[in-house]
């Protein structure tokens, strides 16, 4: 796994300041994928990791600091620019974010059918690898209303891979999973990765399944990067955030209470 | 007394912001429409959803209002002995008000709202970035659509309403209190005229479609993306989508038809 | 599957709303029998009172259509309402036809009528109707009628 890290660059942002209206959300995010990696961006919820993952679509635009994705300054890129950027870039949302109005076939089918020209036969072709990558050729014409949480991730995750990404972005893909689609999803995020030669990012707060599958962690604590490293270095890590959040700890520099004035001054008040 | 002059300055300050935000969007949906008629399907889609599910609501309120107008326009105008007068009075007033406008509102309440509910599950479900994401730019492919299919079905809507009104308006008028047919529908055709009448009801009609669509669409696009915000939203279509068909009537009006 | 019964209603959905125009525009106002067809002549004429005449009135004979007033002015120089109308070229007047404005029913809107003159020559565009009666005004009337009345 470690000789991936001198292969090609995929994405880097450094110094990178973000947020929404005037609210800042991320500071001084220095952050790199390289080919063939998966990386997994860790953190509480809230944290920014999402913010992260918007950055690196385009979808969001840094206040300041760099921003690169497959060679294309995204800073200072046009619409255009970014639009075409997007279809080298899979993601896979949350709840997958399946188009309730088209069922499993045509939901994967949708990439090709919006950006190529393809003839029917070759796209019919194309979704049913697609879909037999992820287990779920069976399924094809399903409504998506019949898959249950596990296989509609899948079916997202097919979707995401129809156009052969180079990278593939990951928000949250073990959020409400049971063990066994848990274990299922974790599985194919490294074999498409190795497959199509592609990087991932993972943003997750799954601590044990994520650590067993990925290269590489970034820990990110309100907006800031707080450690990162192989699985084995943040396991041994010393950052007492990193190490309260590896063993799930009640208390500790997050706190269970949230910020209060001590509890004898409140009972105090109603007498 | 200052917190109310705040409040209310607040409330300015956010209605504002929100109508530079609409017409931000309703540009950028413009600028985005020829997806639209390049690929028919997509507006053929919205057009059954917009249109094809609504003609039920249509024709049934039309032929009620016909048939009250029928029966309430003859028990006024025989007071005054002009009863002859009842096929006038039925197309006039569904060809100039009652037609687009209530057709309109019946459209807000339908598919308006089918609208923004739809466009809103997407949003929540985060169907819109995801497709965003995959280089597909949502108000091209989703907004757009139904935009366009909202602005065309509302004057057909509009049209199907007053025709059917006309026929339940004839028959209680000729069927059911026997006034003669020849006269009624000599007198109808006597007191309308094509261009006064027909086709600014037309008119109306369209610009109807145009402000209840964008409402929707708008709202939908806008919504706080939970079940909540998605719920309030589709509130907001009808009661908003209503005030405006109805300020706006009041506004076509005197430019139309009093204007003049 | 879907998609093709799509196209199916739509394509009903445009035809019946189509068809309720063409019931509004053709059966429900006279689009169609209340336009002049072909070609027109234009003529004026001066009248001392139109009473409640106005643009887009019909203009009939015998009380048949046969064309529209287009214009209604104030001439400045006599202070006389200058009525100009469309006719049909189809019907030609004699040239010494005369136009009087009538009421439909008692209380009902305002035309104008010609009566066709013994001419040989035919009225022509641009020509002017000398024969002229003004609108029965029916204030004029009562008031003449009390005077009359009191006279007596």
């Amino acid at each position: 796994m470690a000789q991936c890290v001198t292969e090609r660059l995929v994405a880097s942002l450094s110094g990178v300041d973000a947020g929404y209206g005037t609210r800042q959300i991320l500071h001084g995010i220095d952050f790199t994928v390289h080919r063939g990696q998966v990386v997994a961006i860790m953190g509480g919820s809230g944290s920014g990791k999402t913010t992260l993952l918007r950055l690196m679509t385009g979808q969001l635009r840094p206040w300041s600091g760099a921003v690169e994705v497959l060679g294309v300054r995204l800073e200072q890129a046009s619409e255009a620019q970014r639009y075409a950027l997007r279809r080298r870039i899979g993601m896979l949302f949350q709840f997958g974010a399946l188009f309730t109005d088209l069922d499993v076939f045509e939901n994967v089918a949708f990439p090709l059918r919006e950006h190529t020209r393809l003839p029917e036969p070759l796209i019919r072709d194309l979704v049913l690898l697609k879909l037999e990558a992820v287990g779920l050729r069976g399924a094809a014409r399903l409504r998506t209303s019949e898959l249950s949480g596990g296989m509609a991730r899948r079916v997202a995750l097919a979707r995401a891979i129809a156009l052969d990404p180079e990278l593939i972005l990951y928000d949250e893909p073990f959020a409400g999973l049971d063990p066994i689609s848990l274990a299922t999803i974790g599985t194919l995020i490294r074999r498409l990765n190795d497959a199509l030669g592609a990087a991932s990012v993972v943003v997750t707060h799954d601590v044990v399944e994520s650590l067993a599958l990925v290269d590489y962690v970034y820990f990110v604590s309100r907006g800031r990067i707080v450690a990162h490293g192989t699985p084995d270095e943040i396991r041994n890590a010393s950052d007492p955030y990193v190490r309260q959040f590896v063993r799930g700890e009640i208390d500790g520099p997050a706190p269970f209470h949230y910020p209060a004035p001590p509890l004898a001054e409140a009972l105090m008040e109603g007498q | 007394m200052i917190e109310a002059v705040a409040r209310l300055g607040r409330a300015t300050i956010d209605a504002v912001v929100q109508l530079g935000l609409a017409a931000r969007f309703v540009i950028a949906l413009l600028h985005h429409s020829g997806m639209t008629f390049r690929r028919l399907p997509l507006l053929i889609r919205d057009l059954y959803f917009a249109g094809v599910l609504s003609i039920l609501i249509i024709v049934v309120s039309g032929a009620f209002v016909g048939l009250v107008l029928g029966l309430q326009g003859y028990d006024t105008l025989q007071r005054f002995g002009s009863e002859t007068a009842l096929g006038g009075v039925v197309a006039l007033s569904l060809l100039r008000e009652l037609g687009p406008v209530v057709a309109a509102l019946l459209f807000a309440s339908r598919a308006g709202s089918a609208m923004t509910a739809e466009i809103g599950l997407m949003k929540a479900t985060e169907q819109l970035d995801a497709m965003d994401v995959m280089a597909v730019n949502p108000i091209a492919r989703v907004i757009a659509p139904k935009f366009w299919a909202g602005v065309i079905a509302m004057p057909l809507l509009a049209a199907i309403f007053s025709a059917v009104g006309i026929l339940g308006g004839w028959f209680i008028g000729v069927v059911v209190i026997g006034v003669d047919h020849g006269t009624f529908w000599s007198q109808m055709q006597n007191a309308v005229d094509f261009e006064e009448d027909v086709r600014n009801g037309v008119v109306k009609s369209l610009i109807f479609g145009v402000i209840v669509t964008w409402i929707a669409v708008f709202q939908g696009w806008s919504c706080t993306p939970t079940a909540e915000g998605v719920s309030r939203a589709i509130t907001k279509t009808v009661v908003f989508g209503a005030l405006a068909v109805l300020a706006a009537d009041f506004v076509l009006t005197a430019f139309l038809f009093i204007g003049r | 599957m879907e998609r093709k019964s799509w196209d199916v209603w739509v394509g009903l959905f445009v035809l019946l709303g189509m068809a309720a125009l063409f019931f509004l525009a053709f059966e429900v106002s006279s689009a169609a029998t209340s336009r002049i067809d072909g070609e027109t002549i234009r003529v004026v004429a001066y009248f001392d009172n139109i009473g409640g005449l106005k643009v887009k009135a019909p203009v009939k004979s015998a009380g048949v259509l046969v064309g529209r007033v287009t214009a209604i002015r104030l001439d400045p120089k006599n202070y006389r309402a200058e009525v100009t109308m469309e006719l049909s070229k189809r019907i030609p007047f004699p040239k010494d036809s005369s136009a009087s404005i009538l009421t439909a029913g008692l209380l009902g809107e305002q035309y104008v009528g010609i009566e066709a003159g013994a001419d040989l020559e035919n009225l022509q565009d641009g020509d002017r109707i000398v024969l002229t009666q003004s609108a029965v005004v029916l204030e004029k009337l009562i008031g003449q009628f009390l005077v009359n009345k009191a006279a007596e």
